[in-house]
């Protein structure tokens, strides 16, 4: 069954229904080690090299518990708002696959770390608030190849490297009622673990995946619907169609007086639709139990302040303080906090400028626009922040025109030079004076004898030509605004 | 008895063991024998007595952790010795139908 959401349900009926969505996004912790072993979690080595006997599930071996872990998921939760468990427990859960060599995950059931949080999204500019249910520590299983060898009809090959993977799950209530505040809320998380530094949530690499739990209802009733789980969805265009399919799916089944299994369900990226995971019964028969290998994890109030004091200004109140100390718009505001690289960078260029809303500008113009076309991130601009901020002051005090620079600029993103340097060498600098700009002025006038005649007999749109020709005269050095006020003086 | 046949069955299933009939009349009774004496236990009167998962309790905090500092890993070689399948550094079995 391969179909567009409009085929399985027309938006008119899909829009009598109100979805119910509810997320649990794994994030990897940039952790150098494994959460329970010291193999490196660096990414792309050979197949099962980053290994050793804990990872590896081998007997006798024991796991310890990585400090730096437990510091990046205590950062994450209480950027989440959280409250952490002063004692925690980890618990084995059962299950067998051949990517999970011990034959259970390592997870926190019962006495998760941290409970209780929430995060604010905002959508079409309404605020509302997302309840975080848990986030919870676990060890990542490994990864199975289906495909790409001459024997893949007979033989799965495994690769167990990223066995024991530091991750956190984040759980949230069910309080989203759209695909789009879903993708708002995982934005929303991708950043706040950003900004604390948790996890660098890089998608390419799996860093960041979640599950959608999908239900709908009637729109008026309070009854849930019977909710199907879409699983390891690891982009938001992802989140998005496979939250919409099912959606559409669901209403397509009720309409059709059927009802919805609660189940698995796995989304196909070709095709765009979900399909049911061929699942046991008792599967979801876990037999978690308390993790015999590991103490009890102690998250004293001391340590946890610890971490909290560490903890950067969160995205939330960035974006708040940058709408009012700055001046900046709401899309700005979000724009320049998109990232801790792109906020820092922006605010050093802002001190420096004594414009911020020109910085603002330069930031998300013509800096994100050179450094979009290098395919550089900003961390890695040619022209620092403290270079921008001075290109910006320039003009602020007029020893610069706009116009100059903009062409400036592109010199400054090839060579990482200074605007002033630039300048001095080139000898651009904008000619204010009126000394200096009256020879240019008589010049142009002396050479454009019908334009001024036409000026004086009433036309005096014919400025404009005349202003051109000053700036042209001056290769653009000229203020275009002192050149205005002395054209009118001389030809009034 | 505290345990049903079918229960053993359903148990052994998700632990992937083919039991013989023999050995399921055999954990039947084991299994019930276990039950009966956590019956007997649960008769003492915990009640104010925090539940615990472990032996071993640090007091503050933690002070089993690990620090963050890579150490070396096993070969490719010694990772795969035991393995009864194995090819292009993977360990190879047999198809796994996706659950």
């Amino acid at each position: 069954m391969s179909s567009t959401f409009a085929e399985l349900a027309p938006p008119e009926i899909v829009a009598r229904y109100e979805p119910v969505i509810g997320l649990e996004v794994h994030a990897q912790l940039a952790t150098a080690t494994k959460i329970f072993c010291s193999c490196p979690t660096s990414f792309g080595a050979p197949p099962n090299t980053n290994v050793c006997p804990v990872c590896l599930g081998l007997p006798g071996a024991l796991p310890v518990l990585s400090r730096q872990a437990v510091e990046h998921a205590v950062a994450a939760a209480l950027a989440l708002n959280c409250t952490i468990r002063s004692r925690s427990q980890f618990a084995r859960k059962n299950y067998f696959y051949p990517d999970l060599p011990k034959g259970y995950q390592i997870s926190q059931y019962d006495q998760p770390f941290s409970e209780h949080g929430w995060l604010d999204i905002s959508v079409d500019g309404a605020t509302k608030r997302i309840g975080v249910t848990r986030v919870h520590m676990e060890d990542d299983a490994g990864k199975s190849v289906h495909d790409g060898f001459k024997d893949s009809d007979e033989y799965t090959y495994v690769d167990l490297n990223r066995c024991g993977t530091p991750l956190i799950e984040i759980v949230s209530e069910p309080d989203m009622r759209s695909s789009d505040e879903a993708v708002a809320y995982m934005t929303e998380v991708k950043q706040v673990l950003q900004f604390v530094e948790a996890s660098t949530c890089d998608m390419e690499k799996g860093h960041l995946r979640c599950d959608a739990n999908v239900s709908v209802r009637l729109k008026g009733t309070e009854k849930l619907g019977t909710r199907a789980e879409v699983k390891n969805l690891n982009s938001f265009r992802f989140v998005k169609a496979a939250i919409e399919y099912e959606i559409a799916r669901q209403v397509a089944i009720l309409e059709g007086g059927g009802k919805i299994h609660q189940e698995t369900r796995l989304y196909n990226v070709a095709s765009g639709v979900t399909v049911g995971m061929r699942s046991k019964e008792d599967a979801h028969d876990y037999r978690y139990f308390p993790e015999p290998d590991l103490v009890p994890l102690r998250i004293g109030d001391a340590w946890r302040e610890r971490v909290r004091a560490r903890m950067p200004e969160l995205p939330s109140a960035k974006r708040a303080r940058f709408a009012g100390s700055y001046g900046l718009r709401e899309y700005d505001a979000q724009a320049l906090t998109a990232t801790r690289a792109m906020s820092d960078y922006f605010e050093k260029a802002a001190a420096v400028s004594g414009d911020p809303r020109a910085a603002a500008n330069w930031v998300m113009g013509d800096l994100l626009g050179a450094l979009n076309a290098a395919g550089k991130d900003i961390a890695e601009s040619p022209v620092s922040a403290e270079r921008l901020g001075e290109l910006v002051a320039l003009v602020r005090t007029g020893a610069l025109s706009g116009k100059l620079a903009k062409d400036i600029f592109p010199r400054m993103i090839e060579t990482g030079e200074a605007a002033s340097a630039i300048m001095d060498r080139e000898g651009l600098r904008q000619i204010s004076d009126s000394g200096a700009l009256d020879k240019i002025l008589d010049d142009v006038l002396a050479a454009n004898p019908k334009q001024v005649e036409q000026y004086r007999s009433g036309k005096t749109a014919v400025l404009g030509f005349l202003v051109g020709q000053v700036m042209k005269a001056s290769r653009g050095q000229a203020n275009p605004g002192s050149v205005n006020d002395m054209l009118k003086e001389k030809l009034g | 008895m505290k345990i049903t046949e079918k229960e053993v069955r359903y148990v052994a299933e998700l632990a992937n063991l083919n039991l013989s009939e023999d050995e399921v009349g055999k954990f039947l009774h084991d299994l019930d024998d276990i039950l009966v004496h956590m019956d007997r236990l649960n008769e003492i009167d915990t009640s104010g007595v925090e539940p615990m998962a472990q032996v071993l309790y640090d007091a503050e905090e933690t002070a089993t952790l690990r620090e963050d500092i890579p150490r070396v890993t096993l070969s490719n070689k010694d990772a795969l010795a035991n393995a009864p399948l194995f090819g292009g550094g993977y360990f190879k079995v047999p198809e796994v139908v996706k659950r």
